[in-house]
């Protein structure tokens, strides 16, 4: 997050904008766009049975001999130094095998932070992990207790005496927003951005509105706890843990624990949800230290308390968003500025302008986000990080606008589309947002809306419309690899140290596998979730899917020289080069002769091999430098507010998305409902409620902070336009965040439309609109 | 005594301070019962105690002693039970992990609403119980799930109901 990063960045795009297109990634479209196969189809979840079954396998579900269990102890103050730790009690308590303090826990070095140019650095902190007697934020791990079985740690835990030395800290956002400080970039993205003169602009505008919104801290609540299971032998470390970031996270504890990577394994088949949250924290460091201190395999799963202690969330914003329109509803200016916390031992930094950026086409731009430091668990990403919330603001200003200039809020939208990215100019890979609005609104029914707020009742219920757009970027991660084998008996790997948290990862590999070597589905299978397979980049910004499938493109266009090869004199294909044949019905086949072909058992027996195996990376993502690459939605919801108790129930919701080729049907609907309904938390039920005096999070369980429950969730439509992006593999872009990014603006502009009441400050709980 | 789980039977703990949970997924290694929050927040931990849902974690081991305890492995112990089905061909799952509380929660549920007990949305509180969209939202609001599958849960318990109805 330099300004060394913004000019490379920015002489890496320069460069490409004079680069042809056809000579990047992507500049040949995937050959599999357009055709009919396996991608596409509504495969089921190739885990689903042994998920329903309760037989997959999580982390802290691994049997082990002579396992112990841990337990934390977390700070009560929110920053200076521990005074007094009496762990005598804690130690002779039966069945305690150890108590970890500062006082005898191994030198480790903490993760370095997350950075966009080192995937081995997954930190979301880099405090000191129990290495001295100091206290940076409420709720930081002070001791760990270890014991026989999990009752007696917690018990022994509960026997831990410590007084605190206080310090000064600030935990008060609007106090410290005076010490806000400006950091040069946020993600890959430049942090001010400053185009025409926004300010005047806004100020001569015959219609302009001018607000701040205020969002709310946030955890994500993966109901699986964090938990890893570790053993070591002699210098191997195994580890199974939950976890977003397996090849990263593997990297980490090698370094932090002082051995070569070859000798950590990290294992996490399984994600019980993720959403952000389950990356590097404190609690690794601790459990792996403690099992290499006692000797024996050791356990630590994480209390919900702990996991709010120790894990942060999505930060809380003030945000200014401003918008200037002339007669016709044009964008004259758009400001988007505010603050967010990320604490100088954090790393992320709550990116809510970025959405902004690519959303519409203005005179005018003015950006910059401030960063406040408050004495905090570190807040991380959580999906949609920024975007969830930026847009929150951004389309609640845009309602704001239409309300103004008494015109259609979708049609002002629509007036303001952007054909080319509107700050960079670069060109859009493939953007049909328009039609997304436009079959969204006809299917929604859109039309049955009140142009005046307030207006349609049904007893004590008002009722409203509101809609709200979505801009999410294309990311994909450089780095990916894979081995691909293929074997006699005509069955097909793919390995991968891929993460599967539900999204159906797993499941599309062997689609697109199953498509790019011509074989049936039930002859492909899939290896990931293991940090010893090739190193797949974290499962993070929407990326995963098309980061691996640009590595099984690469693997699948090696794997005809390998099986020519092998094939030799005897074989219908001698003579071919890997160029002029195509893997199809189960081998390969010339090009130009298709009866020239013969199947993989076939080469392999010939040559008697049992199998074969490529390993490959993707190309550079340099097409995400070049063009403009976004999933947008649009975003539709109908509810009705009481007038008796302020109560909200959201009876519709709709999505329309343009993300690309949709790679399952089934499986994309469901990832795109679950980020809609982590939004109608975000708008509606969902806040960490964090005691400003204290820096102590009040609500740290899932009884008192309101994830949406089956009575708070509609029935979802969701639709998509389904064209393919030319300029990525498999024509996809990512599904898992644009879910949520829209949603809070749809549900604020509807409960507007309601009641004629605009709540700026999320969520919007009934006592706002008494 | 003995507990008797999936129709074998086993000691309580020795401790008494073990949960059922706690006994099933440690003790027994039957780790398709999960635990979200330890405190009967989330219904991951749900399983059939004599045919009734509970809350495992709030349930001591020693609770269950000369009961039937029916976990998610005991649900499906010859083929795919209904629900564990309808679970798949309506993708009522993501990560998968909220998963065996929410069908342990549905068959007790289903037989509950068979045995005409009304929830909050219930209309008519003598009528017997016709499970609608609502009713089988209401019921099921105790188990919680953060991927976003409810939509596809819900269709699966209905379409279960249905067929148990025809």
């Amino acid at each position: 997050m330099s300004r060394v990063q913004n000019v490379i960045v920015g002489t890496a795009r320069s460069a490409l904008s004079w680069v042809p297109a056809q000579w990047l990634p992507g500049g040949t479209p995937d050959p599999l766009i357009g055709r009919h196969g396996e991608i596409g189809r509504q495969a089921s979840r190739i885990d689903g049975e042994i998920k329903v079954r309760g037989e997959a396998r999580f982390a802290a579900e691994v049997a082990m001999d002579g396992l112990c269990y841990a337990t934390l102890v977390h700070s009560t103050i929110a920053r200076g130094r521990i005074a007094r730790l009496d762990s005598t009690a804690a130690e002779t308590a039966p069945g305690v095998l150890l108590v970890v303090t500062h006082r005898n826990m191994p030198k480790v070095a903490s993760p370095s932070l997350v950075s966009m140019s080192d995937p081995t650095a997954v930190g979301n902190s880099d405090l000191p992990i129990l290495q001295d007697d100091r206290v940076h934020y409420n709720g930081q791990v002070v001791a760990a207790v270890v014991a026989a079985t999990q009752e007696q740690a917690d018990h022994a835990a509960t026997l831990i005496a410590i007084d605190y030395e206080a310090a000064q800290a600030e935990t008060r956002f609007g106090q410290a927003k005076s010490g806000a400080r400006i950091i040069p970039s946020l993600l890959i993205e430049r942090n001010h951005l400053s185009f025409g003169k926004a300010e005047r602009e806004l100020a001569r505008a015959p219609h302009r509105v001018d607000n701040l919104y205020r969002t709310q801290w946030q955890n994500h609540n993966a109901i699986e706890l964090h938990a890893l299971t570790a053993a070591w032998v002699g210098d191997r470390l195994t580890v199974h843990d939950t976890t977003q970031m397996i090849a990263g996270e593997a990297a980490a504890l090698a370094k932090a624990f002082g051995i070569p990577r070859d000798q950590v394994q990290v294992l996490s088949p399984f994600v019980g949800g993720g959403f952000g949250g389950k990356g590097m924290w404190d609690h690794q460091i601790v459990a792996v230290a403690a099992a290499r201190m006692v000797g024996r395999p050791l356990r630590l799963q994480l209390s919900r308390e702990s996991v709010y202690r120790i894990v942060g969330g999505r930060s809380a914003t003030e945000q200014r968003v401003a918008i200037g329109a002339d007669a016709d509803g044009c964008f004259t200016a758009l400001l988007h500025d505010g603050w967010s916390v990320m604490p100088p031992y954090g790393a992320c930094p709550e990116a809510y302008t970025l959405g902004t950026r690519s959303a519409y086409r203005a005179k005018s731009f003015e950006i910059l986000q401030r960063h406040i430091d408050i004495a905090v668990v570190p807040n991380t990403f959580m999906r949609a990080p920024g975007e969830a919330i930026g847009t929150f603001a951004l389309e609640s200003a845009v309602d704001e606008l239409a309300h103004n200039l008494a015109m259609d809020p979708v049609e002002l939208r629509l007036r303001n589309m952007p054909d080319k990215h509107p700050i960079t100019g670069a060109p859009f890979s493939q953007h049909a947002q328009d039609q997304a609005w436009r079959d969204g609104a006809a299917r929604f029914g859109w039309e049955q809306r009140a142009a005046k707020p307030g207006t349609r009742r049904e007893g004590e219920w008002r009722i409203g419309m509101g809609c709200g757009g979505g801009s999410f970027p294309y990311v994909r991660m450089p780095g990916a690899a894979v081995r691909l084998t293929v074997r006699r008996d005509g069955t097909a790997t793919l390995a991968c140290s891929g993460q599967e948290m539900g999204m159906g990862t797993a499941t599309v590999v062997v689609q697109q596998v199953a498509d790019r070597l011509g074989l049936p589905l039930s002859a492909v299978t899939v290896e990931i979730g293991d940090s010893a397979l090739p190193a797949a980049p974290m499962a993070g910004g929407s990326s995963q899917t098309v980061s691996i499938a640009a590595a099984v493109l690469a693997a699948a266009e090696k794997l005809p020289a390998e099986l020519l090869r092998l094939a030799g004199n005897s074989s219908p294909l001698s003579g071919l080069r890997a160029g002029e044949v195509r893997m199809e019905g189960e081998g390969l086949a010339s090009a130009s002769e298709p009866a020239r072909r013969e199947t993989f058992r076939a080469i392999l027996s010939r040559a008697n091999l049992e199998e074969v195996s490529v390993t490959a990376s993707g190309t550079p993502p340099l097409e995400m430098l070049k063009f403009a690459m976004h999933s947008t939605a649009a975003m539709f919801c109908e509810l009705r507010v009481s007038d008796v108790t302020g109560e909200i129930r959201v009876d519709r919701l709709l999505g329309s998305f343009d993300c690309g080729t949709i790679l399952n049907p089934r499986t994309a609907a469901s990832q795109f409902r679950g980020g809609m309904i982590m939004g109608l938390g975000l708008a509606l039920t969902e806040e960490t409620l964090l005691d400003e005096r204290s820096g102590r999070i009040m609500n740290p369980t899932l009884a008192d902070y309101h994830v949406p429950v089956h009575m708070d969730v509609p029935q979802i439509d969701v639709i998509w336009t389904d064209i393919p992006d030319p300029r990525s593999p498999l024509g996809a872009r990512g599904i898992g965040e644009i879910g949520i990014t829209g949603i809070a603006g749809a549900v604020a502009n509807a409960v507007f439309n309601a009641t004629g009441k605009r709540v700026r400050d999320l969520p919007i709980t009934l006592d706002k609109l008494l | 005594m003995t507990i008797r789980i999936n129709g074998t039977d086993y000691d309580p703990p020795e401790d008494a301070r073990v949960s059922l949970l706690d006994l099933l997924r440690d003790r027994l290694q039957l780790t398709g019962t999960k635990v979200g929050c330890n405190q009967g927040a989330c219904g991951a931990c749900t399983v059939l105690i004599d045919g009734r849902r509970v809350l495992s974690c709030l349930t001591l081991a020693a609770q269950a002693d000369g009961r039937k305890v029916t976990t998610i492995e005991g649900l499906g112990a010859d083929g795919l039970h209904p629900l564990q089905a309808a679970f798949l061909e309506h993708d009522g799952l993501q990560c998968g992990y909220c998963t065996p509380g929410q069908i342990c929660a549905a068959a007790a549920m289903l037989v509950e609403a068979e045995a005409g007990m009304p929830s909050y949305v219930t209309a008519d509180l003598t009528a017997p119980v016709t499970l609608s969209r609502d009713e089988v939202r209401e019921r099921m609001s105790g188990n919680l799930c953060r991927c976003g599958a409810h939509n596809g849960i819900v269709d699966a318990i209905l379409s279960v109901a249905q067929e148990r109805a025809a």
